[in-house]
């Protein structure tokens, strides 16, 4: 299939490209930009003359659910939903029943997902065998089936020695490990961020140096095994500033963040809806604020949804009994396009952060426009919004956004060429 | 991005009246008041020998309780039989839940059953907001206390018993003594007091007992007994669990008596005519002296009373602003 882009603000932060030039697609790959390549006879032509093209979007977290949690949410329905927010790959968490710690978990989410087809997916093993902590996973064996990285999430070792063999284990594979750190000990029991609204709410606190005390110790041991690391979901300012430390001195660590965790604070929680009940949890206003001036610097590489969609009865409960998570990948586009509007980000870095960022941070082949590799791309309307919820392909309807009206619209997303998603 | 809408109180009607009782919060100072002296009118009717009004004839009222209480339950199944209400309680922590029904389930079934007024306890946080929010929004609910949240029928029978003793709360010195980390009384206390006007409100506490942003509810943090008693006009005792001693919130109930156990001696410190509160179950020893619990400063027994009214306050109140608001519903629908 021949397929020409004609007209649109072409922006790939990679190689700093940012100018209204054409794009054509053959094969499923980008085979020129700007030219029309001798002898390229479109078979369809899309008029983009408005729209932004950019390279589809790569998140780096999100739950597909499947198998074990089908109440929550599919393959299908939940790499849709991502298409739908410009998703063109992404990494799924190894949450899933049974943990995705074999080959054989790893090659049912692969087959399914190519067979919904609707974006790439990228499998994060567990680096634990049922995430348990204390024996590995076949690290090499799910390298081989597929997995592109390894993390036990927020279920971190409770034996720091274990951990330390697991490092050094994944080191020598020049595997990357992915971090959610936060302590255990100073985290149990915890709902919310350790602050004047969970004190008001009575709600048991976490406290910030349940991820700064975490941190520290797992920088230095990245820092002594050598192995690569990715840290997932900062929530402090403090921790966003130990990575900021841990780079300056030369350390090759990336790090991502939640978007609702640059959106959202805890005082959110105020009435106690559980739509805002997320692990790690919350934090205040200058907590937000250091994460987005990391987020501008570059300390901070990667926007991720942390898509966690929920069946109704997850969040029916009192705000301690419920399921933490928001679902929100389908709104990964215009939520992200709230930051731009808000005068927090420029353009192109906000495309950078969801794009090459998120890849480089995990070595995808992915997140990058330029001529000869798979045209994995988005467009959208930046000037058009999105009203969220109105249409949803998410089986969690566990949003707290829905019914905002949102900036930038997404019109198509490709997938290799293909239309996966189209408005 | 827009902003959350502004929504309607969750407790009150449209036309500000009571019709759920979750909280002190945002309530005012009206409200408060309103609710003191309901109360105050309910304790003729206990000390009548005929001690019934038919305020709640024909209504169904429904303590269920998840967590333990005596003192809580049997004062409200009182203030509801002392109401005309029909009353029934049940104690689910070893019913229903232990078969694996939730709570959104269990309360559906027993809205089922022509319940009008639910009280509940729970021990999580933001319960009772949750059912009159999702589960049973049309019925009146009331909280008996939720997790460390609050207990704001406890917090109202505690400014009733200073009320009546002190007559007012504008030139009260107040101290709260003890676990207010845990505590939902304290939550409510604090609250009612700040609203209520009470000037000078003070927390006495090792920094493992107070929760993190205390300032938020206007009071003053002491750490040393004698200094925060000095010359208040009410101590209100907490209870200090037995749990609290592992973990490393406290060394032991030896020190914690030591540093914050209210004696005779520490309770000279106080004005002479000081009141001493405690929401039970009181530990002798543990936190207060006998001496102090049954001597003449002590108003623990009061309260017990008071609290009594103070519910029947709060069901009357609740289930007139809720009837008000059916009829209100009623009406626009017709209009419509």
């Amino acid at each position: 299939m021949r397929t020409a882009i004609l007209g649109a603000r072409v922006i790939d932060p990679s190689s700093n490209l940012d100018q209204v030039v054409d794009l054509f697609i053959d094969g499923g790959k980008l085979v020129a930009i700007g030219q029309t390549p001798v002898g390229f006879v479109a078979e369809k032509i899309i008029n983009a003359q408005g729209l932004v093209a950019a390279p589809g979007l790569v998140d780096l977290s999100v739950a597909l659910r499947e198998p074990g949690y089908s109440r929550k949410g599919s393959i299908a329905s939940e790499t849709l939903a991502a298409a739908a927010g410009g998703v063109t790959s992404l990494c799924c968490p190894p949450f899933t029943k049974p943990v995705l710690d074999t080959p054989a978990v790893a090659e049912l989410i692969l087959d399914r997902a190519r067979e919904a087809g609707h974006t790439k997916v990228f499998p994060i093993g567990a680096l634990s065998k049922d995430l348990a902590g204390e024996q590995l996973a076949e690290l090499v064996a799910l390298r081989d089936a597929g997995c592109v990285a390894f993390g036990d999430g927020l279920d971190t070792f409770r034996s720091t020695r274990t951990l330390r063999r697991a490092l050094e284990y994944a080191a020598t594979f020049d595997l990357t490990v992915i971090f959610h750190s936060q302590d255990h000990d100073l985290a149990e029991g915890g709902l919310a961020h350790e602050g004047a609204t969970a004190s008001f709410l009575g709600l048991a606190g976490i406290p910030e140096t349940a991820e700064t005390v975490a941190l520290a110790r797992d920088l230095l041991l990245v820092e002594q095994s050598g192995v690569r690391a990715h840290f997932s979901q900062l929530t402090s300012a403090r921790g966003a500033q130990q990575i900021a430390e841990a780079q300056a001195r030369g350390l090759p660590v990336t790090a991502d963040v939640a978007l609702y965790q640059l959106i959202l604070t805890d005082e959110a929680l105020s009435d106690f809806s559980s739509l805002y009940h997320v692990q790690p949890p919350l934090r205040t206003r200058a907590d937000r604020d250091g994460l987005r001036a990391a987020v501008k610097s570059g300390v901070i590489s990667a926007i991720a949804s942390h898509h966690q969609p929920h069946e109704r009865d997850a969040k029916l409960a009192p705000f301690g009994a419920t399921e933490p998570g928001i679902s929100s990948v389908q709104l990964l586009l215009p939520l992200a396009m709230s930051l731009v509007e808000d005068g927090l980000l420029d353009l192109p870095t906000l495309l950078a952060r969801l794009s090459s960022g998120p890849a480089q941070a995990l070595r995808l082949p992915a997140g990058r426009l330029s001529v000869g590799t798979a045209a994995d791309l988005l467009l959208f309307d930046p000037q058009a919004s999105t009203l969220a919820g109105e249409s949803w392909h998410s089986k969690g309807a566990n949003c707290p956004f829905i019914g905002h009206c949102l900036p930038g619209a997404v019109r198509y997303t490709l997938v290799d060429g293909r239309i996966s998603y189209q408005a | 991005m827009t902003p959350m809408d502004a929504k309607r109180p969750l407790q009150l009607n449209d036309q500000g009246q009571l019709r759920h009782f979750l909280s002190l919060d945002g309530l005012p100072r009206e409200l408060l008041t309103e609710i003191l002296d309901t109360a105050d009118s309910f304790l003729e009717v206990g000390a009548r020998s005929v001690k019934k009004v038919p305020l709640l004839r024909g209504k169904t009222v429904c303590n269920v309780f998840f967590e333990n209480s005596t003192r809580t339950r049997t004062t409200f199944e009182l203030a509801a039989q002392r109401l005309s209400a029909d009353v029934i309680t049940l104690n689910v922590s070893t019913s229903s839940t232990s078969k694996g029904e939730t709570l959104f389930d269990t309360l559906r079934n027993l809205e089922a059953m022509a319940a009008d007024i639910f009280v509940v306890r729970h021990a999580d946080s933001g319960a009772a907001h949750f059912i009159a929010e999702h589960v049973c929004p049309n019925l009146a609910i009331i909280n008996g206390g939720d997790g460390r949240h609050a207990h704001p029928t406890q917090g109202m029978l505690d400014m009733l018993t200073i009320r009546r003793h002190k007559g007012g709360f504008e030139k009260l010195s107040v101290a709260i003594v003890g676990d207010i980390l845990h505590s939902r009384v304290a939550r409510s206390n604090m609250l009612a007091l700040k609203t209520l006007g009470c000037p000078d409100i003070r927390v006495i506490a090792p920094k493992t007992l107070l929760p993190v942003g205390i300032e938020q509810y206007g009071v003053t943090v002491y750490s040393d007994l004698a200094a925060g008693l000095k010359d208040v006009d009410v101590v209100i005792m907490l209870r200090l669990q037995r749990e609290r001693m592992t973990g490393g919130l406290l060394p032991s109930e030896g020190e914690f008596y030591r540093l914050f156990g209210l004696t005779e001696q520490r309770l000279a410190l106080a004005k002479p005519d000081a009141l001493v509160m405690h929401p039970g179950p009181i530990n002798r020893g543990v936190e207060i002296e006998s001496a102090v619990a049954d001597g003449p400063q002590s108003v623990i027994l009061n309260q017990v009373t008071y609290g009594i009214a103070v519910r029947m306050a709060v069901l009357s109140m609740a289930m007139s602003g809720q009837n008000a608001q059916r009829q209100l519903n009623q009406e626009a629908e017709e209009s419509n």
